[in-house]
């Protein structure tokens, strides 16, 4: 592949297939993580090291692996990276581990991550892979972090708080604009309502740019379409 | 599938298991020297500020005594004390015991007290209440468990050791009356206990690592 075409694969992860919008895969650990701006980066850089060096693994091996054993050996690899990053958290970032508890253990369930190694990792070569994994990756963290940063806005009135899990130093409570926010964004249906709401954003945008396109196309090539 | 394949899947599993294996392996040794000084930092760190103002010797978390359930203190899960010395001679023990009536499932409570029964601090290590009302119980979001600091089982007197709805001296939370009145029966408990048993506690040899 061109690295004109390794771009393109990695914009595809970002926006016209993006896990979370699109695709709505890994549901259960972008709801559950992104009550502030400094989880969702957390998970999602998590995330995007995982997608990433799984799908270059799978698509190392993808020629020695036959059809009857892909699924366990995806999730072996998988399970081995998932620790791997778990431990180097534990080591160097421990109170940002701490606070995406369990969801760091659970990246190895999230759907995102196998449906690329079967969907494209174990069809393609290295390089392909790696573009797609660091695409679909960085889409999935984006959304984690917009999704994240939106419900601390909303329902803490305050950005960046606890920047200092990622940074280490003095605890630091954040941007801080309002004595109380609309407490419902944290809560869980927040999640859903932002999740939604980001979806909705995503779809109206794309409308927009495929009107704008037609409108901006000549008469005669619009009627050939 | 025929024999000769059966076998040659199930080789290259069995490397990549092994592969994979390695890998694991390595990472943890890698990390296990820093993420053990981690863990005992933060221990030593979440210690201090329940003994507000008092002088002792390091190595609190070496004299670790684990009361497996069912015990005296609050709580149907073990609870820790670590006791605390100055120069051998000891000045407070501390308490991580479990208040179970919080609003939404158990409160962990770490309640330092001096050796002559005062309080020297409390803080909340886990819990699960509502964020906006009953976490405001966390030192970090708002003042509200350093009303206890100074205060003894026989100050104010037993029944005074509830929420002032409750006729007693402590303060409530606004929206939140159930989490207070939980973390104020856990301390008022572990005090009655500890006035007690205190020659006994700071007797008992300490429970090892892995116990």
């Amino acid at each position: 592949m061109t690295s004109g075409g390794l771009i393109e694969r990695m914009q595809t992860g970002l926006w016209a297939e993006n896990p979370g919008l699109v695709q709505l895969l890994g549901l259960c650990p972008l709801l559950a993580v992104t009550t502030t701006f400094v989880n969702g980066f957390g998970l999602g850089i998590a995330t995007l090291l995982v997608l990433t060096c799984s799908n270059a693994l799978v698509s190392v091996t993808r020629r020695w692996i036959r059809q009857e054993i892909r699924i366990p050996i995806y999730v072996l690899i998988i399970a081995s990276l998932v620790t791997c990053i778990e431990l180097i958290f534990k080591a160097w970032f421990p109170t940002l581990d701490r606070s995406l508890g369990i969801f760091i253990p659970l990246i190895v369930t999230n759907c995102a991550i196998v449906a690329r190694a079967e969907v494209f990792a174990s069809r393609n070569p290295i390089g392909a892979s790696i573009a797609d994994g660091i695409g679909m990756g960085a889409g999935f963290a984006m959304l984690l972090m917009a999704i994240g940063a939106f419900r601390e806005l909303v329902g803490q009135a305050s950005i960046f708080s606890r920047l200092d899990m990622l940074t280490g130093g003095e605890p630091f409570a954040g941007f801080s604009f309002a004595d109380s926010g609309f407490l419902l964004a944290i809560l869980p249906p927040g999640a859903f309502f932002s999740l939604a709401l980001a979806v909705a954003l995503k779809n109206h945008i794309d409308r927009k740019r495929r009107i704008a396109r037609n409108a901006g196309m000549p008469r005669s090539r619009q009627r050939t379409r | 599938m025929n024999d000769q394949t059966v076998v040659k899947t199930g080789l290259t599993l069995a490397l990549i298991a092994a592969i994979c294996t390695t890998l694991v392996a390595g990472t943890y040794q890698f990390t296990k020297h820093r993420i053990a000084a981690n863990e005992k930092a933060l221990l030593e760190q979440s210690l201090q500020p329940a003994l507000a103002g008092l002088f002792y010797d390091s190595g609190v978390s070496e004299s670790r005594l684990v009361l497996q359930a069912p015990h005296e203190l609050p709580g149907n899960d073990a609870a820790i004390i670590y006791r605390v010395f100055a120069e051998r001679k000891p000045v407070a023990a501390l308490f991580a015991v479990t208040a179970r009536d919080g609003f939404s499932g158990p409160i962990r409570v770490l309640l330092g007290v001096g050796f002559d029964g005062t309080v020297t601090g409390v803080r909340i290590l886990r819990h699960r209440e509502t964020p906006g009302l009953g976490d405001k119980i966390e030192s970090a979001r708002s003042d509200w468990v350093f009303q206890f600091d100074g205060h003894a089982i026989d100050n104010p007197v037993v029944t005074g050791w509830a929420i002032k709805d409750d006729g007693g001296e402590f303060d409530q939370l606004t929206g939140a009356s159930v989490t207070p009145r939980a973390v104020i029966n856990a301390a008022r408990d572990t005090l009655l206990y500890f006035e007690a048993n205190r020659d006994e506690i700071f007797a008992r040899p300490a429970t090892g690592e892995g116990e």
